[in-house]
């Protein structure tokens, strides 16, 4: 952990170099919430709602989502690049140094630039819970925060997974953004909206419902009975970073220097 | 001429080898056009009375933007050119006795074409064999499908013209993230990329057909759907042509003043 702070402080320094490349890059990653934000109001405009769900509803839903992709990537990002480190022979230098190889990988890159993206989340989540006319409990409160948390894990899971199949592949698969920025992308809206199969794939598969679905309906009063479950759901997508752990385990283990 | 147009086969031919990674590309692109269009069935359904577009125009226009996205898309920028203006290598190709403004437009028009030829078919094929309103319609009209050819063609333009501006703005800063995210994006609304433009309100749509970023893809994909009549169709072409000719000018303009104050960092 002690490594990883070192790493961030070390990004944080070689970014601060240059200021204002550093906040145009924020504002310019804050764009494309903005953008994903107006056009959202504007289907609403014309619409009204979608299968019952109220705009301040559904932005409740896109905010707690856009919240923890942010968080994910800040972090996560590293895993993007790693196509590259595989390719370069770089992850040959990562697994000499006694260090555990996915913090190495992980300080690799830290984008401090989505700082930008992450900020405006940050207002429109606070805007999100203002309007949404929840009235707040305890209860309520806490499966918003495991939300959150099971989100930034899912997300940053996915990340890992993408990483790992790199080991086989070499280079970076770009279908797997279906499942990354895809699935920030579906998950703006309550899953119940699209085809079953859809809600289906993302409980049992990747257990995206878990953070944008089961949870949401009990926050917005739409379950009667069950409600722990429904409040507690979001710790399946926590543990859904056990088989990417175990992918990357494999992947390492399987792994051949490309020799360059 | 002779050597735009080599450089347009070489870069063309290029693409064409990347045969793995467009496969991959059309099912990510699949993907994405299946979620949208079930996005706006949703929609839809919620509120049949607001509805500016039918609904297999709409299923029409997505498999469009999802097949030409690699024309279309402002984001498909050429890294070769900003690594070789930030890493001053762009000092070699100055020396060259050519225009640098036509080079790098025949360039970036090869790599979008290679792209699209590779991705379109099998996207806009299979999914005319999808059921009822999710599948992919025939042209409304001969005459519509005529246009819309020459419409992409000059719509391919605009978006490379654009391009160009984002590339020459970098000749101004050192790192050009931020800029090219913001032109990017910008376009990216305006143009309908997001949401179909007619889904907008009409207060915006107004001005904004009106502008360079409708004619990007706006206009070829709604005059194959017919969203867009052909007697109309034609207006909308000069249009297009209009905006295609000032962004180039304007291009060619601010090129050549930037190449007169250029400096070039060592290395």
């Amino acid at each position: 952990m002690r490594l990883y702070l070192k790493y961030f402080s070390i990004h944080l320094k070689s970014v601060m170099e240059y200021k204002t490349s550093f906040l145009l890059t924020a504002i310019g990653q804050g764009m494309t919430t903005l953008f994903s934000f107006i056009s959202m109001y504007f289907l609403f405009n014309r619409f009204g709602n979608v299968e019952g769900y109220t705009f301040n509803q559904v932005l409740l839903c896109f905010s707690t989502i856009f919240m923890s992709f942010a968080l994910a990537e800040c972090f996560g990002r590293g895993f993007d690049r790693f196509s590259a480190i595989i390719s370069n022979g770089e992850f040959d230098r990562i697994m000499l140094r006694p260090r555990n190889e996915i913090i190495q990988v992980l300080g690799s890159k830290i984008e401090f630039s989505r700082i930008g993206r992450l900020t405006q989340a940050v207002i429109i989540f606070v805007y999100g819970i203002v309007t949404c006319g929840v009235e707040w409990t305890i209860g309520k409160i806490l499966t918003l925060t495991l939300m959150i948390l099971g989100g930034v894990c899912l997300f940053f899971s996915l990340f890992m997974i993408y990483a790992a199949i790199c080991f086989f592949t070499v280079e970076g698969l770009e279908f797997m953004n279906i499942f990354t920025d895809g699935g920030r992308e579906i998950a703006q809206y309550p899953l119940n909206i699209y085809s079953k199969w859809v809600l289906k794939f993302f409980t049992f598969i990747v257990p995206l419902a878990f953070v944008n679905y089961y949870p949401y309906l009990y926050l917005i009063n739409k379950v009667s009975e069950n409600t722990i479950l429904y409040m507690i759901s979001p710790v399946c997508a926590i543990f859904f970073i056990v088989p990417a752990f175990c992918l990357w385990k494999i992947g390492v283990r399987h792994y051949k220097s490309t020799g360059s | 001429m002779i050597s735009y147009w080599s450089f347009f086969k070489i870069r063309f031919i290029n693409g064409l080898q990347y045969r793995a990674a467009a496969y991959a590309g059309v099912v990510t692109q699949f993907a994405w056009g299946f979620m949208y269009i079930m996005l706006y069935h949703s929609f839809y359904r919620s509120n049949p009375s607001a509805i500016s577009m039918n609904i297999s125009e709409l299923s029409s226009y997505i498999w469009l933007q999802q097949s030409f996205l690699a024309l279309f898309m402002t984001w498909f920028l050429d890294e070769e050119i900003f690594e070789s203006i930030s890493s001053g290598n762009v000092a070699y190709e100055m020396c060259r006795p050519l225009n640098i403004y036509n080079m790098w437009f025949a360039k970036n028009c090869a790599i979008r074409v290679s792209r699209a030829i590779l991705r379109c078919f099998p996207i806009l094929i299979f999914a005319s064999f999808l059921p009822e309103t999710y599948k992919f319609y025939g042209p409304a009209s001969i005459y519509s499908f005529m246009l819309f050819l020459i419409s992409v063609v000059i719509g391919t333009m605009v978006v490379v013209a654009y391009c160009m501006l984002i590339y020459i703005f970098t000749f101004y800063t050192i790192s050009s993230v931020g800029i090219r995210m913001t032109m990017v994006m910008t376009a990216d609304f305006f143009a309908g990329g997001l949401v179909p433009l007619p889904l907008l309100p009409e207060y915006l749509t107004k001005f904004i057909y009106l502008s360079p970023f409708a004619a990007m893809q706006n206009t070829p994909f709604r005059i194959y759907t017919g969203g867009i009549p052909v007697n109309e169709a034609v207006k909308s072409i000069i249009l297009q042509l209009f905006w295609a000719v000032v962004l180039i000018l304007v291009g060619k303009f601010i090129l050549s003043r930037a190449i007169k104050r250029v400096i070039v960092q060592g290395g």
